[in-house]
């Protein structure tokens, strides 16, 4: 592939009026950089240090995800959901069974749907608390912050296994339910990564908040306007750093989040800096819901008796199910000809739709601080590209 | 003043390496192939087989009814069905898998073709370390390899073996009742033929005297 012709192809140069005398430069960023979190070229151009136009260019991690779907069983396209993105494996299982749920008219008991709530929300905590350390590893502070979050993620994907049997692919939820019951003692496990959780904010707290040059690296950079992130339809924490209050959980009411007494921070300027703590008040009260699903949590079955496994054929109809996965509203869309596979099957991706306003928020930055504002916008290739 | 954020954030660094030497907590890596972390008993990786008993030929659980090669998502279990059959697990005479090969390059760890499987007899392994420099012919995992015995089953997933193989005895016992109440059945019908056949012969010699006895037994 030749990066050149496809840059010109996109970018016509002479469009864009110089600040100076300065010359324009063109540059690949990506797609081997280990900034742009998988394989995401950004070309843009450059006068000195400042960015005068970006064009993201995506679809180097394309597996044909949707099509593929289309020829597997409901239940065989399970798994591969795990692997759209694959730091919250569990709210992308999540939003497929709503989805198929809607589609059959599946009830889901309750100790189900709790423990989809507990799962969910560690989902939660894993990774916000990556987005996080990679943040750091954006700006620079290497190392350090990204091994503290990842010791804590590294407790959360033990828990994972305890329950699941896999640390990140967890193909977890079926329709109706969940796989299999908590085993002896994860409960109890769980309840103490649960209670020991804000300690690590607290820390991390400590070791970044109120550093000087995160300060300068995040505040008033890759501003986000309230009217812009409405029209984009952005989602998720994004959204809400820029202070547009919409959280599906609180909006749709979906499985049994109204139970539950959590609230929604909010940011006041969408800069990186506001996305950034929005995280961090978010794993607080991911906390506060997991210590409220973890008291109530009745016994009883996990799944609908009347599910099958095997030869499930939902009527014919369409169903779209959505939820507030942690990077923003993940939803399915599936349409039934009463045939054992979907019709059609369509992801809603938060990632790449919150991507979109990627070269809104750089236009006029400096180079480095691209990488930081891609960084805050929480994306994972594999659910952008699918 | 201007540093004390990056000072605050310089005691926390130094508090986790510090704490390293005096708390377990705090030191959260180990020397991997030196030292292992313990196994998680629900842990998965790859599908194996289990056969019963010593012969992991006529042991084997699987009657190659193929769903699992149906089912399994990526399409990666290759099966072919005997053309004779042997008694399974629980006595009765089934098929059994010529070929029973699973491409681990391809696999992707799903656990589907355990969920589907209704006789018990694909499950999920936990060894890892499987690295190999034969990427085609050393990922391609024949029946030989994949047979383990029902005894390893139960050292790395104990909970579920049991569970497992309570459910067999299970089967085991209704299938020997099932016999048992087959054979009653018979003598009860063979006893019950025997005084019919008494009571008609009787009643045909009452009848026609001139029948000889046992006459209406056919
Ligand atoms: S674990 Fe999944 S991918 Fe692997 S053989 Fe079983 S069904 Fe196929
Ligand atoms: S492993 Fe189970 S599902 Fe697969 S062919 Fe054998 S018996 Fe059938």
């Amino acid at each position: 592939m030749s990066d050149a012709t496809n840059l010109t192809a996109q970018i016509d140069i002479n469009t864009i009026p110089a600040l100076g005398k300065e010359q324009l430069l063109e540059l690949a960023m990506g797609p081997q950089h280990p900034s742009t979190h998988g394989v995401f070229r950004m070309n843009v151009v450059l006068d000195g240090e400042r960015v005068m136009k970006l064009k993201p260019v995506f679809g180097y991690l394309h597996r044909n995800h949707e099509k593929i779907a289309e020829s597997e069983t409901y239940l065989g396209s399970m798994p591969y959901t795990d692997r759209l993105d694959y730091i919250c494996s569990i709210t992308n299982n999540w939003a497929y069974a709503i989805a198929v749920e809607k589609l059959a008219g599946i009830e889901v008991p309750e100790r189900a749907e709790y423990l989809r709530v507990i799962t969910g929300e560690l989902t939660r905590l894993q990774n916000h608390a990556c987005l996080l350390g990679f943040l750091m590893q954006d700006m620079g502070a290497s190392g350090t912050p990204l091994m503290y979050a990842f010791r804590e993620r590294e407790k959360i994907m033990d828990l994972f296994e305890g329950l699941t049997g896999a640390r990140m692919m967890c193909n977890y939820l079926r329709f109706g339910g969940c796989r299999v019951d908590t085993p002896a003692g994860w409960m109890d496990a769980a309840r103490k990564v649960v209670a020991e959780f804000p300690r690590f904010l607290d820390e991390y707290e400590n070791l970044l908040v109120g550093n000087e040059i995160l300060m300068d690296r995040t505040q008033e950079v890759g501003i986000l306007s309230k009217e812009l992130a409405i029209n984009a339809g952005i989602s998720g924490p994004m959204a809400r750093a820029s202070g547009v209050d919409y959280d599906i959980r609180k909006v749709d009411h979906y499985s049994i989040y109204d139970r539950f007494n959590f609230r929604i921070p909010l940011g006041e300027r969408g800069d990186v800096y506001d996305r950034y703590m929005i995280r961090f008040l978010e794993m607080r009260e991911s906390i506060k819901i997991l210590e409220q699903a973890m008291r109530d949590i009745p016994d009883g079955p996990i799944v609908d008796p009347k599910t099958k496994i095997r030869g499930f054929r939902p009527k014919p109809g369409e169903a779209y199910g959505r939820i507030e996965s942690p990077k923003g509203e993940l939803g399915f869309y599936l349409v039934s000809d009463g045939a054992l596979n979907p019709y059609r099957y369509r992801v809603r991706p938060p990632s790449l739709i919150n991507l979109t306003v990627l070269e809104d928020l750089c236009i006029g930055q400096n180079v480095a601080d691209v990488v930081v504002i891609l960084g805050s916008i929480d994306i994972v290739l594999g659910e952008v590209d699918r | 003043m201007v540093g004390k954020g990056i000072i605050k954030g310089m005691v926390e660094t130094a508090r986790n390496f510090l704490g390293s030497y005096v708390s377990k907590q705090r030191l959260t890596t180990i020397q991997y192939p030196e030292e292992r972390a313990p196994q998680i008993e629900a842990a998965r990786n790859f599908p194996f087989l289990v056969f019963d008993g010593t012969d992991a030929e006529q042991g084997l659980r699987c009657v190659a009814c193929q769903i699992c090669e149906k089912e399994c998502p990526p399409k990666c279990i290759f099966i072919e069905k005997s053309k004779d059959k042997k008694p399974d697990a629980t006595g009765k005479m089934q098929f059994y898998p010529a070929t029973f090969n699973i491409d681990i390059s391809v696999c992707m760890s799903c656990q589907i073709c355990v969920e589907v499987c209704p006789f018990d007899s694909i499950k999920m392994d936990v060894v890892y370390d499987l690295s190999n420099n034969d990427r085609f012919a050393g990922l391609l995992l024949h029946k030989q390899q994949l047979a383990k015995s029902n005894e390893y089953y139960n050292t790395i997933h104990p909970t579920e073996a049991a569970a497992v193989d309570a459910h067999f005895a299970e089967e085991r016992a209704k299938a020997a009742a099932r016999v048992k109440a087959a054979a009653e059945a018979k003598l009860a019908a063979e006893a019950k033929a025997a005084t019919d056949a008494k009571a008609k012969s009787e009643t045909t010699l009452a009848d026609t005297q001139a029948q000889p006895v046992g006459g209406g037994t056919r």
